[in-house]
């Protein structure tokens, strides 16, 4: 049987924060971040974080895919919203993905992804596997510069693989060249040299080694060599100690997107795979306390894989953002007054939100099976006046549908981290619609009529319990860019 | 359908508190200062009163849960007293339960009071509350004005209005009800105001500015009704009668069901109908001669004089700009200055309009009163949302008319 990757998907949120900006603000206090002061990062909006990330990323790597054929879900991250509340199961509901499924967080080692990727390939089954990061960063600090938020998921295990797995390496090593506690909250971080000459250097090219011998292959069969690295040439560098020719090092996209923490090596893997053609060999590298390496070659089963927005349709979408407040607010590393409307109990009561799961995680709404009227969310009686059949109604899946707007308005006097709320009636063509939160929208741009798509975000958080709600909110369609 | 309340019960007095920032008094002054002015007018005495309704909405803002403050702070003979809420028909549904309790025998002499303290919160606009542990958790965090304000949005996709067009018929509506309420002592905004202030004003929720929204205030307004025999016996004449009482709430078919287009009130344009039949009233155009709408938002009173069947579909902007909404109009709306200049004080609107009516049908409306004296009058309260709401109205008249 094959092992390998059936599909791939990718998320970058839609905002893009100017690095000029950010430099211009620190300039008085620390003027050599002038010299990062180029390109742009992408941002969370408030209303993501990584479990929302991976959520997305996974919907576009299962485009076309039957749900009910993935048997486990390995979510990693190193900015997990919960510490103690399975965060792949968040995932998992939201995708509606089977109940029986293995699901795992990977966390603590920036390379949680790759290390969750190659468990994964020796499973059995079919394994989502999804990673998402959104670092937190002190203002000033390098991190703020260099990270960019972002996820990417694979889908691999049994089937027709677009790119099946050579061969994987590994290697543990307690190389601390930055580290995060529980209390700190950021990233502390060691010389940047230090961490190119001790650490990338010595410990990865062996790795490497041993990925290419067990494949049989040579540094120069490799086609693309996906390592991120935030230093300048360090990839390179790497490349060149391990014999793979300088023309095989992917862009590590730190232009345009930054390093999207553990994510960023399938993140590159996948935008990597968005342009490889069958017979390409890409090895990917993750690397943090020790390494991983993965080697795949591409089959010509990646010619037939459906259209999928991936890493290059989310990049353009884009809209950039020039205000560093906003980034900062939205992370709350400012204390911005909020006003009283924002004191509002946010409180959730645990034992309605499991008993409605269904209807706000994985936004499955009623399908009468008396009338047939779609409707949302699933209730007793059928809402068709002429029919009102009791406990008639089949559980009907609304997430993936494109809704059209039938009514809004730009709210400035509701409390929202990122005012105006926008908000408004949005109704399902086949039937069904809801009063929903409106995301990813520009008011200038919101009329009656136009097609909106659900996404999975952060409805609100209780400031008084740290409890973050999750639901869906409709955000202008785009459709899938060609691939 | 049901024979109805008409002409059964009769209004025996009423009265209603000074509306606005009342920060010299707690709720339950403003309920004794409606209270005596109601007990004054209808010449009896509070031990006659049989039964009593307090309707009132955000109470944990001012007076607590039950009835019992009512009866507390008029000192009721512990008698039956009933707290009513239903959004901002609250007022109206105090009303209801007074009407009925009369017009079923179970009470001679019913009391009816809203009040409403809103300026004990700390800001302006309406306090949002939590809207249950379900729907809080799909439910866009939504301000009263950002939920109003869909309706322009759809109304304008409906009929093809132009957005400057639709603006310009909000601000008439607007700049007409300061006109009126500036003749109203008990009025919170007595100042006049003109169409540029409404068009520059800071947006609120788009499309609806400052001046497009209502404003929030403390008031109480209270009435006493007993049957036309009684009042009779009282020594009442020309008495003012109900017509008719109805209230319709969103089963969730707007919210849920594809049927409604977001342009208007399925609530109202029910309730409308049910309350023409059961007051006899075939043209409402013709034969409503003075109407209080729930204007919590100039789009809501635009759209509203459509679901009530007086203007026709699509046509309220040319019948707002035209005047015949105005004070010196044909159906003149918010002769006292609605909801716009009056506030919101949630419990007490219903109650506060029925007031006006009662006023204007007895020629007592001082220096606003419509020297026709309108025989049929209509108020319309709508609480919730557009899409999941409860409308209540009612028509009051003359008594055998």
């Amino acid at each position: 049987m094959t092992t390998g990757i059936l599909s791939f998907g990718a998320y970058i949120p839609r905002l893009r924060l100017q690095r000029r900006v950010v430099a211009e603000a620190h300039s008085w206090f620390n003027a050599a971040l002038k010299s990062q002061g180029k390109g742009e990062r992408a941002i969370c909006n408030w209303d993501e974080d990584p479990v929302t990330m991976a959520v997305e990323a996974a919907r576009d790597c299962l485009t076309g895919i039957d749900r009910t054929s993935i048997s486990a879900l390995r979510l990693a991250s190193t900015s997990f919203p919960f510490l103690d509340r399975l965060n792949a199961g968040v995932v998992a509901e939201a995708l509606s993905l089977p109940e029986d499924i293995s699901s795992l967080d990977v966390t603590a080692t920036q390379r949680a992804a790759t290390s969750a990727l190659a468990e994964a390939l020796g499973r059995t089954g079919r394994t989502l596997v999804a990673a998402a990061d959104q670092r937190g960063a002190r203002a000033a600090s390098p991190v703020e510069m260099s990270a960019g938020d972002g996820a990417a998921a694979l889908l691999v295990g049994e089937g027709e693989p677009v790119a099946k797995l050579l061969a994987s390496a590994t290697r543990s090593a307690d190389f601390v060249d930055h580290y995060r506690t529980i209390e700190s909250g950021f990233d502390y971080q060691w010389e940047e040299r230090w961490i190119r000459d001790a650490g990338y250097m010595p410990i990865v090219p062996p790795v490497i080694a041993r990925c290419l011998e067990k494949a049989g292959l040579k540094a120069a069969d490799v086609t693309f060599f996906c390592m991120p690295a935030v230093l300048a040439k360090v990839a390179n560098s790497v490349a060149k100690a391990a014999g793979i020719a300088d023309a095989a090092v992917v862009d590590n996209m730190h232009a345009v997107l930054g390093e999207t923490g553990c994510a960023h090596p399938l993140v590159m893997l996948v935008a990597t795979l968005e342009k490889a053609k069958p017979g390409d060999r890409i090895l990917v590298v993750g690397f943090g306390q020790g390494a991983d390496a993965l080697l795949f070659e591409v089959t010509p089963a990646i010619l037939s894989l459906p259209a999928r927005m991936g890493v290059k349709g989310h990049l353009a979408r884009r809209r950039e953002e020039a205000n560093y407040q906003k980034f900062l607010a939205f992370n709350e590393t400012i204390d911005l007054e909020r006003g009283m409307r924002a004191e509002a109990d946010k409180q959730t009561a645990l034992s309605a939100m499991w008993r409605n799961h269904g209807t706000v995680t994985s936004f499955i709404g009623g399908k009468c099976t008396t009338c047939g009227t779609l409707q949302f969310p699933k209730s007793r009686i059928c809402v068709n006046p002429n029919c009102n059949a009791v406990d008639s109604q089949e559980p009907h899946p609304f997430a993936d549908r494109i809704g059209k707007v039938n009514s809004y308005t730009a709210d400035r006097l509701t409390y929202s981290p990122d005012p105006p709320a926008c908000y408004g009636m949005i109704q399902f063509d086949e039937g069904g619609r809801w009063m929903m939160d409106f995301t990813d929208v520009d008011e200038p741009d919101l009329k009656v009529g136009m097609p909106m798509r659900m996404m999975f975000r952060v409805k609100d958080v209780d400031s008084q319990r740290g409890f973050r709600r999750y639901f869906w909110k409709a955000a202008p369609a785009a459709a899938p860019q060609e691939s | 359908m049901a024979k109805g309340i008409r002409d059964k019960v009769a209004i025996l007095g009423m009265g209603c508190s000074k509306f606005g920032e009342r920060w010299d008094m707690n709720a339950e002054d403003l309920m004794v200062e409606a209270y005596v002015e109601a007990l004054a007018d209808a010449g009896i005495e509070t031990k006659q009163i049989d039964a009593a309704w307090l309707g009132t909405a955000i109470e944990e803002q001012h007076v607590g849960k039950s009835a019992v403050p009512l009866a507390v702070a008029l000192r009721l003979p512990y008698i039956p007293c009933t707290r009513v809420e239903n959004y901002c028909a609250s007022g109206t549904e105090a009303f209801r339960g007074a009407v009925y309790a009369v017009a079923s025998g179970a009470a001679d002499i019913a009391l009816a009071l809203g009040v409403e303290k809103l300026k004990d919160t700390g800001y302006g606009g309406l306090p949002q509350r939590g809207r249950g542990t379900v729907n809080n958790m799909t439910w866009p965090n939504a301000s009263a004005p950002g939920n109003f304000a869909q309706l322009a949005a759809a109304y304008r996709a409906k009929y093809g209005s132009a957005p400057e067009d639709l603006k310009r018929a909000m601000a008439h509506i607007s700049v007409k009800s300061h006109d009126n309420g500036s003749r109203n002592p008990k009025a919170h905004l007595r100042n006049k105001i003109t169409i540029d202030t409404v068009l520059n004003a800071p947006m609120i929720a788009e499309p609806l500015g400052l001046f497009d929204c209502c404003g929030v205030s403390d008031g109480s307004a209270c009435a006493i009704v007993t049957t036309p025999e009684i009042a009779r016996s009282l020594g009442k004449k020309d008495l003012i009668t109900v017509k008719a009482l109805q209230v319709a709430v969103s089963n969730g078919q707007e919210a849920q069901h594809n049927a409604w287009d977001g342009s208007y009130f399925a609530t109202t344009r029910i309730a409308a109908t049910r309350a023409y039949t059961e007051a006899g009233i075939t043209r409402p155009r013709d034969e409503v001669n003075l109407i209080e709408v729930h204007d919590c938002f100039s789009v809501t009173e635009l759209v509203t004089m459509e679901d009530l069947h007086i203007s026709p579909e699509g046509r309220a902007i040319h019948d707002v700009l035209d005047g015949f909404y105005d004070a010196d109009g044909t159906v003149p709306c918010q002769i006292d200055g609605g909801l716009k200049c009056f506030g919101h004080p949630i419990g007490a609107s219903g109650l506060r309009m029925i007031y006006e009516m009662y006023l204007q049908m007895q020629g007592r409306a001082g220096e606003r009163q419509r020297q026709d004296l309108p025989r049929i009058g209509l108020t319309h309260n709508l609480g919730g949302f557009p899409h999941q709401n409860v409308c209540s109205i009612s028509i009051v008249g003359r008594y055998g008319e």
